[in-house]
């Protein structure tokens, strides 16, 4: 399976093999405590350093802001929870409905226990609307978390338009960037962001690893209490490889900046070349205001997991927000928020590329799809949007 | 990613009788079957070619809008229709129809139902039975997300002996979508259990009374010993533990007196006391619908 076609970086990404050769030392050699008194370990308080200059550097951040945790759902967790312990008289949270299951199911505990969670709708584009965020706004809103990019449809948020409403009203604005991290060049120093999540497996770093920006002068509590590492705002010890490994990874993003408009060409091209040759697809949100990296298509009157296990027989990898893939029988909230037909929800497939992509691989796709959806369209009962008995009514059904 | 056995797969990738039928005879009639809709995420068309003489169908095709297990499941559907006669082939259970493929994830059973619906629809269509007032539109709605009745999700736990609401939801939908029907679900079950102990208290009064059981008696079988042990434990280790370790727990064979068996809960089961009662019923229920209608089940 080496050799699979992976479009599906926005689940995770390869390791790059300078970030596995940069932190391989320390699962070997390099075993130490940072936190020891000897040179055995306490020397890796220096590489810890060091990595956190680079993480830092690629947010355009100090190095103080930089707080290592074990992944996004971490990091989210942590910035919410303390921006309500800073502000213990605030009782409002604003977030929106295609949010992160990390930020959402968080919002759903909150509520139980007396905080009041406003969820801001998206239009089909995927975008809020600014009238509903100012009027959902009270100065007693503590928290606004906002993702910077939508993992499913690649979609960007305005976030700095919207950091500026949210410090008109003294609220702290949490953004989780774990998709646009290295996709999109990000500046703290001029950012409106108090809390900023990101996470090193989807920046070709392996999983176990990320970082939360917290602003220099915003309270923080630790999520995880525990001894003085990260100072006093993270206790456990350092995963000392993992932190080399994402500092080693947010250098390479930084240089690799630039080189995103390459993916984008090639993203474009797959986009385009499906959209011209397989009748019935379309495009699932803003197309202009969208990771370069992602797109995210609809192809009508056929069902995702037949698509992706078709994809599969030709090593070929690529997600679905379909009923069928993730068990739950609804279709993905993101897509559902997008207020999409059913005809569309099901059959969506989103292709996310990487610097590793080729033009070959994306040629690849675009020889085998065209079949793969022409024979499960013969298998499908549907064939035109208006076939009588497959609307929304026909929701009640047998018999 | 699913757990799909390799049938399940070659269905999907290689379909048989796909499409509609388009031509019949003299003395033929063609009917259709339709469930589900684009909303629910699968759908079913099935189309049959039956031989009015013989009442047997000569020919099975189907088109699908589902996943691969939906697919797959049509397609073996239409394989275990062609020649059978209209009478056996409406016996035919969504059981059935997942074996044939050899078997189905569980969260994936509903695919087997759909096809079973649509069988049913297609041969009243046949019979002339009007669709709409069949059995499971009557009844009351329990879920609302996708429609489903008492009716039917009583049915699905009969033919499938099933013990727990998120095993209904994987096989009929039911409670899958905003979950708010997940009580009246389990109140359904445990209605379903007390039935089936009812039953079966009738069932052995009969026999103690006036006919008790003899070696000779065919229904329900008589065991040896041996063979009621192993048995009891192979349903114990092939049924009933699998689903007890979705919610982390586990239960022990202990002791198997006469038509008493002891079993020990261990892991989440064993701490929790409020459903130790349910739990051992559910057990009680699958081993005397499994192995023999005369045994108990005593937690120790």
């Amino acid at each position: 399976m080496n050799d699979c076609i992976y479009l599906d970086n926005n689940a995770t990404t390869k390791i790059d093999e300078e970030v596995l050769a940069a932190m391989l030392p320390y699962l070997s050699t390099y075993y130490g405590n940072p936190s020891s008194m000897h040179t055995f370990g306490g020397q890796l308080g220096r590489t810890i350093r060091q990595a956190r200059q680079q993480v830092a550097s690629l947010l355009g951040a100090e190095d103080s802001e930089i707080v290592f945790t074990s992944c996004g759902t971490e990091g989210d967790n942590a910035a919410i929870l303390a921006a309500l312990q800073a502000q213990p008289q605030k009782k409002r949270i604003i977030t929106t409905a295609v949010e992160h299951p990390a930020v959402l199911n968080l919002c759903r505990k909150l509520e139980k226990t007396g905080y009041s969670v406003t969820y801001l709708s998206v239009n089909s584009q995927g975008q809020i609307d600014f009238d509903e965020l100012e009027a959902s706004l009270t100065g007693d809103t503590a928290v606004v978390s906002v993702m910077y990019a939508n993992n499913e449809t690649g979609v960007v948020f305005p976030i700095e338009q919207i950091g500026q409403v949210v410090k008109e009203y003294g609220a702290l604005f949490h953004v989780d960037a774990v998709q646009a991290v290295g996709k999109i060049p990000l500046d703290m120093k001029t950012s409106t962001i108090d809390f900023l999540t990101l996470s090193g497996h989807k920046l070709h770093a392996p999983k176990g690893i990320g970082a939360l920006y917290v602003r220099k002068g915003v309270r923080f509590r630790p999520l995880v209490m525990g001894g003085h590492q990260e100072r006093g705002r993270r206790g456990g010890t350092e995963n000392v490889a993992g932190i080399v490994a994402l500092g080693k990874a947010a250098e390479l993003a930084q240089a690799h900046l630039a080189g995103v408009a390459e993916e984008q060409r090639l993203r474009d091209k797959l986009e385009q070349a499906i959209l011209e040759t397989i009748p019935n697809t379309v495009v699932n949100g803003d197309r202009t205001h969208r990771l370069p990296n992602t797109t995210n298509i609809g192809f009508k009157y056929i069902e995702g997991e037949a698509i992706l296990l078709s994809l599969d027989q030709y090593g070929i990898c690529a997600s679905s927000g379909s009923a069928c893939t993730s068990g739950s029988l609804e279709p993905s909230h993101v897509l559902r928020a997008l207020g999409l037909p059913y005809t569309i929800l099901h059959g969506s497939i989103r292709f996310s590329l990487s610097r590793y992509t080729t033009e070959a691989e994306v040629d690849r796709v675009l020889e085998v799809l065209p079949s793969i959806i022409t024979r499960l369209r013969e298998l499908s009962p549907f064939t035109s949007d208006d076939a009588g008995w497959l609307q929304e009514q026909s929701l009640v059904i047998s018999h | 990613m699913w757990d799909y056995t390799d049938k399940v797969m070659e269905h999907f990738h290689n379909p048989r009788n796909q499409g509609a039928i388009t031509d019949k005879q003299e003395g033929e009639k063609v009917v259709t079957g339709e469930v589900g809709s684009i909303a629910c995420g699968d759908a079913l068309k099935l189309h049959l070619k039956i031989d009015e003489a013989t009442q047997t169908i000569q020919d099975a095709r189907f088109q699908t809008f589902g996943c691969a297990s939906a697919i797959a499941s049509s397609s073996a559907l239409t394989e275990l229709l062609k020649g059978r006669k209209v009478e056996e082939a409406l016996k035919l259970t969504n059981k059935e129809i997942a074996a044939s493929l050899g078997g189905l994830p569980e969260e994936k059973m509903h695919c087997s139902v759909m096809g079973q619906e649509a069988l049913e629809a297609a041969i009243y269509t046949y019979q002339g039975i009007p669709l709409d007032t069949h059995d499971d539109e009557e009844g009351n709605l329990i879920c609302r997300c996708f429609g489903i009745t008492d009716t039917k999700i009583k049915r699905v736990i009969r033919d499938n002996n099933l013990i727990s609401a998120e095993q209904v939801t994987n096989y009929v939908k039911a409670g899958g979508g905003c979950s708010s029907c997940l009580a009246d679900i389990d109140d359904i079950l445990f209605e379903i259990a007390a039935e089936r102990e009812k039953g079966v208290e009738v069932a052995t009064q009969v026999w103690t009374e006036t006919n008790p059981p003899t070696a000779t008696q065919t229904a329900p079988p008589t065991l040896t010993n041996l063979q009621k042990i192993t048995l009891i434990q192979k349903v114990i280790n092939d049924d009933i533990r699998p689903i007890l370790a979705e919610d982390g727990g586990d239960l022990e064979l202990f002791d198997i007196d006469g038509d008493l068996v002891k079993v020990q809960l261990k892991g989440a089961c064993s701490g929790c006391a409020s459903s130790t009662e349910t739990l051992k019923l559910a057990i009680e229920a699958t081993l005397k619908d499994l192995v023999s209608p005369l045994l108990r089940v005593e937690s120790v």
